[in-house]
């Protein structure tokens, strides 16, 4: 399906932006992926404050930290990081 | 001054990214986590304005946007006088009655092009002005998104496309401008270095900056993995080994008063712990010809004017 | 308003006059650098800061590069903006011109326009702004101090107007206007202020979904000055040029209205026409030499020439119905040009106007003289020459010289 583009009638002046990068999804990017040893993590939250995306995220109400891999881009800086080592980059499947 | 503001980690991890994901920075990029973690120190309404550069472009793809914020961008060389700008309307419609907030932060970002070289007119002339707002300066050494070409900021020895590693000449042979001993020159109110690894200290520092009645400058450590060839897994590592070997030393200027900040005063009370620059270098792409035998002259160069910038750094710390 | 609204007469020079004008416009924030001829205008408008007669935030930029972003991002953030410059400083300022008008933002600057170096010159010709036509700013070019006092109040009413949003200069020779005293008439405080009245702001659509004012607020966030790739900068600027058609009304509905407050129009507020229904011959000319130009055609009426003149008075948008309604019956044309566009065959009035002409039904001889420049002095025997030589034209129906240099030691 192909939306159509909007006409310089219809968008607003000056560049003001329309959409969130929210939308935009730069998980394809990567070609290996951070996988997590549940047991090693100590839930230290070192992850989620280096990683440049903002990929990690940490769920309260879970008590745990969730990888987002619509926007990880693989770099490593996470499993870098870790203090216990908890975190592998993995070549992505498929 | 206000009460120090204490925070936890899991306080930070739970605020809400104001720099969203989705951005378009390449993987690994340091400037971006450090965006994301300016922005977890925020207080209040901010409103953010940023320089042409690697961290602007990045976020504002028309029609997507990686800001939560109110956010600017005009040129390269003018992130302070929009700033300025900002900050005087603000001011005068507070006093008008057409603004209901009770005080808007203003945060201008730019990297080490839009701030040592074409920007530091700008910068100098808002500062000299006294306007209230806090400039950060993400600094990732060179013009990298237009294709690493040197900077003001680029240290001794780096190769970039403008300044490369020829026969003849070995990277750039001018040492980086000391950017943020010329801010405390301007006797402005807070001047502080940071760095990601640190994020205590840089989550602190940006807060202590807002706080300031003024303006206030942070001169923060941004790796670039694809401007230095390193290892994209390794940019905040980087940013520890920089304050390690004491590259990148760790201060601030609170109305000209220099304090070490914990990181670098741990070095400056146990000496054997500051790490040779070397370690530092070895594994950045960019300095990979300063490991051979022709360029010994020159990474002993470094070392020295390293120290050198360190001792008189601990000099001016003495007094506190 | 019905009646005309009581006024002063005031001695002001231009420039006294353009910062008077700002000072009633309950402007928010001036940012400027200044520059000769225009520092007056800083001057004066630092004068009324000092002693509390306006209330607006008054920054000394470092540079006139960024006073316009300084005047830009408060506009922006929803300050209504004023500031001035000349010559280098709004050379300095080119690369900013175009962005301000790309964020739409409806700053109004004075240009005493003074020519360009090298080599160094601070007197007036119209090079400065005459260079910045491309920008997308309105340009308002005055005759004298009094047009330039009511150009000043009226450009806010035309910048700020939704179906504009496009900032605007007003342009006076100078030294001519900007440093000569003139009585000027002008209008108490609350009348301009109800003229100006408080800054509308459209609402636009952001990225959280909502419609809210355009400006930048916490309280509803906005991306500003995006990067805009290939596929989407190209509307952006068709935009701008549909502002720019719009403002063509606008004006003249700025200075119908001011016409009935102040007693004072100027022209249909494009282009200003004298003798023209029936003149043969004809001289266009843009600023304060329309004057000059004025005394000569009386002149030359009383001893039974047809001989009128065109002042354009808006530049950009270029009134294209206007001056082809104004030069259609005329038989030859001589287009005055205070600037050079080295190697363009011609100045850049003569060339707009020429370009206009080509599609009405007859076409004038239309010849170019240039004029001015680094401000030599034009004499009215000078001005009457050219009409002589145009009406040699008609005679011999020859150009000799379609390009000439009035005043130039040859």
């Amino acid at each position: 399906m192909t939306t159509r583009e909007k006409s310089w009638k219809e968008i607003a002046p000056a560049g003001v932006c329309s959409k969130s990068s929210i939308g935009f999804l730069t998980g394809d990017w990567k070609t290996y992926m951070p996988v997590r040893d549940l047991e090693k993590c100590t839930r230290c939250l070192l992850c989620v404050l280096f990683c440049p995306d903002g990929a990690i995220r940490w769920k309260p109400e879970k008590g745990d930290i969730e990888f987002d891999y619509n926007y990880c881009k693989g770099c490593g800086i996470c499993a870098n990081e870790c203090p216990t080592k908890a975190i592998t980059m993995k070549l992505e499947q498929e | 001054m206000t009460e120090e503001w204490k925070f936890t980690t899991k306080d930070i991890a739970e605020k809400p990214d104001l720099f969203l994901s989705g951005h378009r920075a390449c993987a690994g990029c340091g400037p971006a986590t450090v965006l994301r973690l300016i922005m977890k120190a925020t207080r209040g309404p901010t409103i953010v304005t940023e320089a042409t550069g690697c961290m602007e472009v990045v976020s504002s793809i028309y029609p997507y946007t990686s800001w939560a914020t109110p956010w600017l961008h005009t040129a390269f060389e003018n992130a302070a006088a929009n700033a300025s700008g900002i900050e005087a309307a603000l001011k005068i419609m507070k006093k008008k009655g057409r603004i209901k907030q009770e005080h808007v932060d203003v945060i201008a970002l730019a990297g080490d092009g839009g701030t040592y070289d074409i920007g530091i007119q700008a910068l100098s002339g808002a500062v000299e002005r006294g306007h209230d707002f806090l400039f950060v300066l993400y600094d990732n050494e060179a013009y990298m998104n237009t294709g690493i070409q040197r900077s003001g900021g680029t240290p001794l020895g780096a190769a970039t496309t403008t300044s490369p590693a020829g026969t003849v000449m070995p990277g750039k042979l001018e040492p980086k401008k000391p950017i943020a001993e010329i801010m405390v020159a301007h006797e402005m109110p807070y001047v502080a270095t940071a760095s990601p690894y640190y994020w205590r200290d840089l989550l602190s520092k940006v807060r202590k900056g807002l706080e300031v009645n003024g303006p206030a400058f942070l001169h923060v450590f941004a790796p670039c993995p694809r401007g230095w060839r390193s290892d994209p897994a390794k940019s905040i590592e980087y940013s520890k080994l920089a304050v390690e070997s004491c590259v990148f030393p760790l201060w601030e200027a609170v109305n000209g008063q220099c304090q070490l900040s914990t990181p670098s005063k741990l070095i400056a009370l146990a000496p054997q712990k500051k790490k040779p620059v070397k370690d530092y270098l070895q594994g950045q792409g960019r300095f990979r010809h300063l490991l051979t035998p022709q360029n010994q002259k020159l990474l002993e160069e470094i070392q020295r004017l390293t120290d050198e910038r360190w001792q008189r750094l601990l000099k001016k710390c003495q007094t506190t | 308003m019905k009646s005309i609204a009581k006024q002063e007469v005031m001695a002001l020079n231009g420039d006294e006059a353009v910062a008077y004008a700002a000072k009633q416009s309950d402007v928010d924030v001036v940012a400027a650098y200044p520059i000769t001829p225009q520092t007056i205008i800083v001057e004066k408008f630092s004068e009324y800061v000092a002693n509390g007669e306006v209330q607006t935030e008054f920054i000394c930029t470092e540079s006139e590069h960024s006073a316009l972003t300084a005047c830009l991002a408060a506009s922006v953030t929803g300050a209504r903006t004023f500031t001035a410059s000349a010559s280098a400083g709004l050379a300095l300022m080119h690369e900013m011109l175009f962005v301000t008008s790309g964020c739409r933002a409806p700053v109004v600057m004075a240009i005493a326009n003074r020519a360009l170096s090298a080599p160094l010159n601070i007197h007036g010709d119209q090079s400065d702004s005459m260079a910045e036509r491309d920008s997308g700013w309105i340009q308002i070019y005055v005759e004298n101090a009094q047009e330039v006092y009511d150009s000043i109040i009226q450009a806010f009413r035309i910048a700020e107007d939704l179906n504009v949003l496009l900032p605007v200069i007003v342009g006076l020779d100078g030294f001519t206007l900007s440093h000569t005293l003139e009585n000027v008439k002008v209008l108490v405080d609350d009348v301009v202020q109800r003229f100006v009245g408080t800054r509308q702001l459209p609402d636009v659509l952001t990225h959280e979904g909502k419609k809210v004012p355009f400006k930048l607020d916490p309280e509803s966030p906005m991306t500003m000055g995006p990067i805009a790739l290939p596929d989407y900068y190209f509307e952006f600027k068709r935009q701008q040029e549909e502002a720019m058609k719009n403002a063509l009304a606008v004006i003249q509905k700025v200075n119908s209205e001011y016409a009935t407050v102040s007693g004072r129009s100027y022209g249909n507020g494009l282009v200003d026409v004298y003798c023209l229904e029936d003149a043969e011959v004809a001289v266009v000319c843009v600023g304060s030499t329309a004057g000059t130009i004025k005394t000569v055609v009386d002149e030359l009426r009383q001893e039974g020439v047809k001989a009128g003149l065109l002042r354009i008075r808006t530049f950009r948008p270029l009134p294209v119905e206007e001056i082809r309604r104004a030069l259609e019956n005329v038989k030859a044309v001589a287009v005055m040009d205070k600037s050079m566009s080295f190697g363009g065959n011609g100045g850049a009035v003569f060339h707009e106007v020429r370009h206009v002409l080509y599609d009405a039904k007859a076409h004038p001889y239309v010849v170019n003289y240039i004029y001015g420049l680094g401000g030599r002095d034009t004499s009215p025997q000078e001005l009457r020459a050219i009409y002589e030589d145009l009406q040699r034209i008609l005679q011999t129906k020859r150009v000799e010289k379609p390009m000439q240099y009035l005043g130039l030691r040859e």
